[in-house]
């Protein structure tokens, strides 16, 4: 029996990440383009990801399309909503997880699996953005800081310093302000972690803190806000380096249930 | 089906015909030179009816001009003039209506007196007295405060009651009418006949599949509102019942599509954009059964003392146990799956209690359930990208029910 290759494509508002998955089981190929939704983002994750699985879209059995441009790829087979595949995809590293925190570009999502990987019950941000990948973007444009190293300045900090503005452009006052006032960058970055961390935990408690805990999405790669939601729920938080791909995991996990039923 | 049946109206037409002359009703009376009231949907229509008094809906306005896309413009003119876009946007687009003397999505006349009662809304008090105050202008207010208690008691009946008596005696004086007990008694009998019939008509989404799509009851309502004490509107419902009935037996609808999945929708209507949210529900064969919204103007009552009681039920005066059993019946009543509950930014009564009543609701009932926000007026506090991942997410975690455990 041949092998079969399954697609999952997650086209969030900020990244586009692609998997591959060979019999449902194994990634072959894995790609994250660093733009989303109505740019070359997509096209682009896909392609590295099929040359580095050494692969044509002929040699694809199905493809699942996720995230907030989902609608928008027309090769898919089936769109599905970022929740489910957030919840399988996480599954699969985590076969005991039963709450999964899923911060995205755009959005925050507490969910509820189960067992087998199903969305049980999820509760999203409302109202606004802050709390959110784009919130850290923001803020390490204005701090002058990468946001791949927010999470090693913020660990040195040592004054406790408190961002309260929900809304994230008055909160990128209350930034510039700390810095007009020379506060310690670590301590304002920390600061923006636990912003970040206090939102996303009100999320999670309506939904229900169940260990295990699990953490995917973008932002899950940052450990200052992954070590600020843990203080916050007091509960052990896990995650894995795919964090970022989760989505597209449960996507290419869809698409081989796909072609199985 | 007799030939002449088959000819009659549909009730819809019937439907849409009242609400426009109930518009022509109160332009003709203001030409005429009579007083005209501006009046809260849940004031006790009784008394004017009874009265003869013409009186036209800011609510239903305000529903009607955001429905139409011009929330926004009526919006924005009232926050020009200083209210802040915290209040609620029927609020807002009144207040801009008052204002402007016109728009063209819907006109009706200016009011000569407000007629306010705060069992569905306090912010209501504030809305029509500076209405009254711009004016100048009378205005009676019906005060029926939040109930804690899950049953109306005997002192909160006295104090509802001895305001409607005042009521009568205000308006009399303002308006130059003289209340008569005995058409009051036809008012009355009238308006539970048409209460019964809207309850009637609005409880066939019981059966499966639905012989109507839920959002119907969006647009019916409105005659619920501002008719429910005219022998037109109770032999409207009553058609509609029947078309109803008729429907269930042929297996027809008018959701189109196969209904898959059901659900309860909490909250007032996102007028903006109750297109988008049908197309979206339709894309995933979900339709809406339940709703506690339209049923709010069935109000139903034996006596008068009855009547006190049945306008202190209104949704967002009743205590919070008492508002879960009317969703959790309406779940049981319907066979809901699910449940998508509107965070209204408009409301902050209805939406305050949401994510407790939402965590019950689960509880108490086991179906999944979702937030979106939005607004009943301003376009400006929904997206339809959030709502539509929402939705979907719902529709998978449903699909799973159904399937035992698999999508």
């Amino acid at each position: 029996m041949s092998d079969i290759y399954t697609m999952g494509v997650d086209i969030g508002s900020t990244a586009s990440k692609c998997i591959i998955l060979e019999n449902g089981k194994e990634i072959v190929g894995q790609s994250v383009i660093s733009v989303g939704a109505g740019t070359t983002g997509p096209n682009r994750a896909m392609k590295e990801c099929l040359e580095k699985a050494d692969k044509t879209f002929e040699d694809i059995d199905s493809i699942v399309a996720t995230g907030y441009g989902r609608n928008t790829l027309k090769l898919a087979d089936k769109q599905m909503s970022e929740l489910s595949c957030h919840a399988k995809g996480a599954n699969l590293i985590f076969p005991k997880a039963q709450t999964l925190i899923d911060i995205g570009g755009q959005d925050a999502k507490a969910l509820r699996i189960s067992s087998n990987g199903r969305l049980m019950n999820f509760v999203m941000n409302d109202k606004c953005a802050a709390g959110t990948g784009r919130f850290l973007d923001v803020m390490s444009r204005v701090l002058e800081i990468d946001v791949s190293n927010l999470a090693d300045t913020g660990e040195k900090w040592k004054n406790r310093i408190d961002i309260s503005s929900t809304c994230t452009v008055f909160a990128e006052s209350e930034v510039i302000s700390h810095l007009s006032n020379e506060v310690d960058v670590c301590d304002i970055v920390a600061g923006i972690h636990r912003s970040v961390a206090s939102r996303v935990a009100g999320l999670v408690k309506r939904v229900g803190v169940v260990p295990p805990v699990v953490m995917t999405g973008g932002v899950a790669q940052n450990s200052g806000v992954l070590k600020a939601l843990e203080d916050e729920l007091k509960v052990s938080i896990e995650t894995t380096e795919l964090a970022q791909l989760i989505g597209a995991l449960g996507a290419s996990l869809y698409a081989y249930e796909l072609l199985k039923s | 089906m007799s030939e002449q049946k088959s000819k009659s109206p549909k009730a819809k037409y019937l439907l849409r015909d009242i609400l426009a002359d109930h518009y022509k009703i109160a332009w003709d009376a203001k030409k005429r030179g009579e007083k005209v009231g501006w009046c809260a949907s849940n004031f006790p229509q009784e008394i004017c009816e009874t009265l003869g008094v013409p009186v036209v809906y800011p609510e239903n306005q305000a529903a009607a001009i955001a429905a139409k896309g011009a929330g926004q413009r009526m919006c924005e003119h009232s926050e020009a003039n200083g209210y802040s876009n915290d209040i609620c946007a029927y609020a807002r687009i009144s207040l801009a209506y008052m204002d402007l003397k016109e728009c063209k999505e819907l006109d009706m006349p200016q009011p000569d007196f407000m007629l306010c009662c705060n069992n569905i809304c306090n912010q209501m008090i504030k809305w029509y007295e500076n209405i009254a105050k711009e004016l100048d202008i009378p205005m009676i207010l019906i005060d029926i405060p939040y109930n804690t208690e899950f049953e109306t008691s005997e002192d909160r009946v006295k104090y509802i009651r001895a305001q409607f008596d005042e009521a009568i005696v205000r308006l009399e004086r303002i308006t130059g009418k003289k209340f008569s007990r005995e058409r009051f008694e036809e008012v009355m009998k009238i308006s539970q006949e048409s209460s019964k019939a809207w309850l009637e008509a609005t409880e066939y989404t019981k059966y499966s599949p639905s012989p109507l799509n839920g959002f119907d009851l969006f647009n019916h309502m409105a005659v619920a509102v501002c008719a429910r004490g005219k022998q037109e509107a109770a032999d409207a419902f009553k058609l509609l019942a029947e078309e109803y009935e008729q429907s269930v037996k042929e297996g027809k609808s008018t959701y189109r599509g196969e209904e898959k999945h059901r659900i309860l929708f909490e909250g007032i209507a996102c007028w903006p954009y109750l297109r988008h949210k049908l197309t979206t529900l339709m894309e995933y064969n979900i339709n809406m059964v339940g709703t506690v919204y339209a049923e709010a103007f069935g109000v139903i009552y034996n006596n008068v003392d009855e009547m006190m009681k049945a306008y202190s039920y209104v949704p967002n005066a009743i205590s919070f146990e008492r508002a879960l059993k009317m969703r959790v019946d309406a779940v049981t009543k319907n066979n809901c799956e699910g449940a998508v509950i509107h965070t209204n930014r408009s409301c902050k009564q209805w939406s305050g209690f949401m994510y407790e009543l939402e965590r019950r609701l689960r509880e108490e009932t086991g179906i999944p359930t979702v937030t979106f926000d939005g607004d009943q007026a301003d376009p400006r506090n929904f997206s339809k990208a959030q709502y539509d991942t929402r939705i979907q997410g719902l529709y998978e975690v449903m699909e799973a029910n159904k399937r035992g455990g698999n999508l």
